[in-house]
């Protein structure tokens, strides 16, 4: 098995990466303006709701139980979507689900694709695998659109393109739709948009999405969109290909009033998206006359195994932490070198790939926990980042000089002696570097902090010495 | 070499200790609200306002008068030439516009149409949604979906005020496909300013019938 996921594990490490995107002022500016958006109506729709907590602790509860009986609740899944006239098929890893698609697609003998957007589909590069196979996708999501044509990757889970402004989407659309005039209001460009996608919705046979939700008990699939290009893709094509990682199952359908009311106010700040469309199988004679499932493990099943990073999976994707997080909202989500960005990106892309890549990522946060405070099924990111940095280090992801002053300081801090003698010896030492009880240029890998911030001077007497003076 | 499937599977239950499934299910604290509070006035403006806040236009009528109504909607809108799905009943429907059942009709013919008139299978007040019900009686999914004007009938009785209130009814409908509807298709993708109408009906207007 090879779990891979998107180009992560090429990615340059995240402080090489933010190092850049943060001279970006632009990319910087629109990431500012479009989280701050959202977390405004997040904060205003979910504050409007008297059981936000209670929604919260029970997603949070009825994810980790299923989490627990995965195994259970996948099969009764299989069983039910089969009855329903689905076909479900299992994937080990990437390579194995773009195949699967690849080839269901080629039975068909098609050469486009309609697509939903899906993360899941990043997360695979099944685009790169179908346009091997000689096969064209075309994304409907429009941030997925100006993703696709900008020849760009997503940096957020909800809203892939927020790195960009009106004006480079509108440059992006004039040469790749070959149009010669179009205005710049976000209105031009989204009936250019529909204009551009509406004969290939009415026309490509085959349609692929991800999913929100898998039912167990009924074998249902849930797809939770906005503009209507997810309902056009499950229903218009004649084939409809689903992948879905087996941790968006839930065991019953009564399930979704728990996650309907939490993922719409978390992603969006809206009370209600515009669609959900929920359908089992194949209707007859009313959408898609062949449906497959792919469940896809891709690495889960090792995050599964690790009991304290297990709440990683409780996910649904709704981005509402990297609105919140301070080192995202500076960074973007490019830095994280994955499709997950932020937040959850930071705990999930290094476990799926068993902590061999993106060792990093569990150190891009200054653990504020504001993502906790904001995550509708109540992950405890902060905490399963700490677990990760101790992981990185024991697999010796840590600079050397790094493990010998933390080395020097358990040896000093062990007795009084040991710490006012080490406290002489700095005072002496930073002598050099000391201007105004500031220190303001550190060597070495000190010059880090000192580079952007100034640190106090360790003062000319320490606590101890004052008490020992005064009696 | 053992399948995909196997394999995951034993992946997963190589994690052991299970308790017993269906006692842990059961056991989810749901402190959540489950029923609505509100008499009946005060749903039907609750709906009203989500409805108007997603940009929808509502209006209302008694029963009798549902004709005269849709008639004077459609006028408004400069609508003559309508879908209507098989369950809508002839006395609904006014004289001067020309309207269609579906039967079959190519994805273009849906194009073509000015708009579709449905009926719904409930509507949840606290937070704007329509649920739609897809059977033979009720209209297939792409009838709702291709045309770029909806007009959808919700009866009073058909309100009910909290997602848990309507995930309880929509459950019983078994495995015909559900579609549930706030508002015209909508995108914040550019610079998170709200668009309405992208692929899906750029228009929703609502009558509430007494």
């Amino acid at each position: 098995m090879s779990v891979r996921v998107g180009h992560a594990a090429e990615a340059p490490s995240f402080p090489q990466a933010a190092e850049k995107l943060v001279r970006n002022t632009q990319l910087r500016r629109n990431v500012r303006h479009a989280t701050n958006v959202i977390r405004r109506k997040r904060a205003r729709v979910v504050e409007e709701l008297p059981d936000w907590e209670e929604l919260r602790e029970a997603g949070h509860a009825i994810k980790q139980h299923t989490l627990r009986h995965l195994d259970f609740y996948l099969e009764e899944f299989e069983r039910k979507c089969t009855e329903a006239g689905g076909c479900v098929h299992w994937a080990r890893d990437a390579d194995e689900a773009n195949r699967i698609i690849v080839d269901l697609v080629r039975a068909h003998d098609e050469k486009e694709v309609i697509k939903v957007k899906t993360m899941t589909s990043d997360e695979t590069a099944l685009n790169e695998s179908l346009a091997a196979a000689g096969i064209t996708p075309f994304e409907t999501d429009l941030a997925d659109l100006i993703v696709q044509l900008g020849e760009d990757r997503p940096s957020h889970i909800v809203v892939p393109a927020l790195h960009r402004n009106k004006m480079e989407i509108r440059q992006i659309f004039l040469e790749k739709m070959k149009l010669e005039n179009l205005g710049d209001r976000p209105e031009d460009l989204t009936a250019a948009a529909r204009k551009y996608l509406r004969e290939k919705f009415l026309n490509v046979r085959t349609g692929i999405t991800g999913a929100n939700f898998a039912i167990a008990e009924t074998g249902s699939v849930v797809v939770v969109e906005s503009e209507g290009n997810g309902r056009m893709c499950i229903t218009l094509p004649r084939v409809l290909i689903c992948l879905v990682g087996i941790e968006k199952i839930i065991p019953r359908f009564e399930d979704l009033e728990v996650f309907l009311q939490l993922l719409p106010r978390s992603a969006t700040g809206e009370r209600m998206n515009p669609y959900n469309s929920i359908w089992t199988g194949v209707a007859p004679g009313d959408g898609p006359e062949e449906f497959h499932v792919v469940l896809l493990d891709n690495g889960r099943t090792n995050v599964l195994r690790d009991e304290e990073a297990r709440e990683t999976l409780d996910c649904i994707r709704c981005g509402a932490c990297l609105n919140a997080c301070p080192v995202y909202r500076q960074t973007g989500g490019h830095a994280y070198g994955s499709v997950y960005g932020g937040p959850i990106g930071a705990i999930l892309t290094p476990q799926l790939q068993s902590m061999r890549h993106s060792q990093s990522l569990p150190y891009a946060s200054s653990l504020c926990g504001a993502c906790y405070e904001v995550c509708p099924v109540k992950i405890n990111i902060p905490e399963v980042l700490i677990h990760l940095r101790a992981k990185a280090v024991e697999q010796g992801y840590e600079p050397w000089q790094e493990r010998a002053a933390m080395k020097a300081a358990a040896f000093a801090l062990a007795s009084g002696t040991r710490l006012e003698v080490a406290q002489k010896l700095a005072r002496v030492m930073q002598l050099p570097f000391e201007h105004e009880g500031r220190l303001d240029h550190l060597p070495g890998m000190l010059a880090g902090w000192t580079a952007f911030r100034d640190l106090d001077a360790i003062p000319k007497q320490s606590f101890r010495e004052w008490w020992a003076e005064r009696e | 070499m053992s399948s995909a499937k196997e394999e995951i599977l034993a992946r997963i239950r190589a994690n052991g200790e299970k308790d017993s499934r269906e006692a842990e299910y059961d056991g989810i604290a749901r402190n959540y609200r489950q029923t609505g509070t509100l008499s009946k006035d005060e749903r039907i403006a609750l709906l009203a306002d989500r409805l108007h806040d997603y940009g929808c236009a509502v209006h209302r009528c008694p029963e009798a008068e549902i004709a005269t109504c849709v008639g004077d909607v459609l006028r408004g809108r400069g609508k003559t030439h309508l879908l209507i799905t098989p369950e809508i009943p002839a006395d609904w429907l006014p004289n001067d516009c020309e309207l269609l059942a579906d039967s079959g009709l190519g994805y273009d013919e849906l194009d073509r149409a000015d708009g579709v008139l449905t009926r719904c299978a409930l509507a949840i007040a606290a937070t704007g949604t329509i649920v739609l019900r897809h059977a033979p009686d009720t209209g297939r999914r792409a009838l709702t979906l291709v045309p770029d004007y909806h007009l959808c009938i919700v009866f009073e009785s058909q309100m009910v005020e909290l997602v848990p209130e309507a995930m309880q009814q929509m459950r019983a409908y078994g495995r015909a496909p559900l579609t549930t509807i706030s508002g015209p298709s909508a995108t914040s993708d550019i610079e998170m300013t709200r668009i309405q109408g992208v692929h899906g009906p750029r228009t929703l207007d609502i009558i509430f019938v007494k």
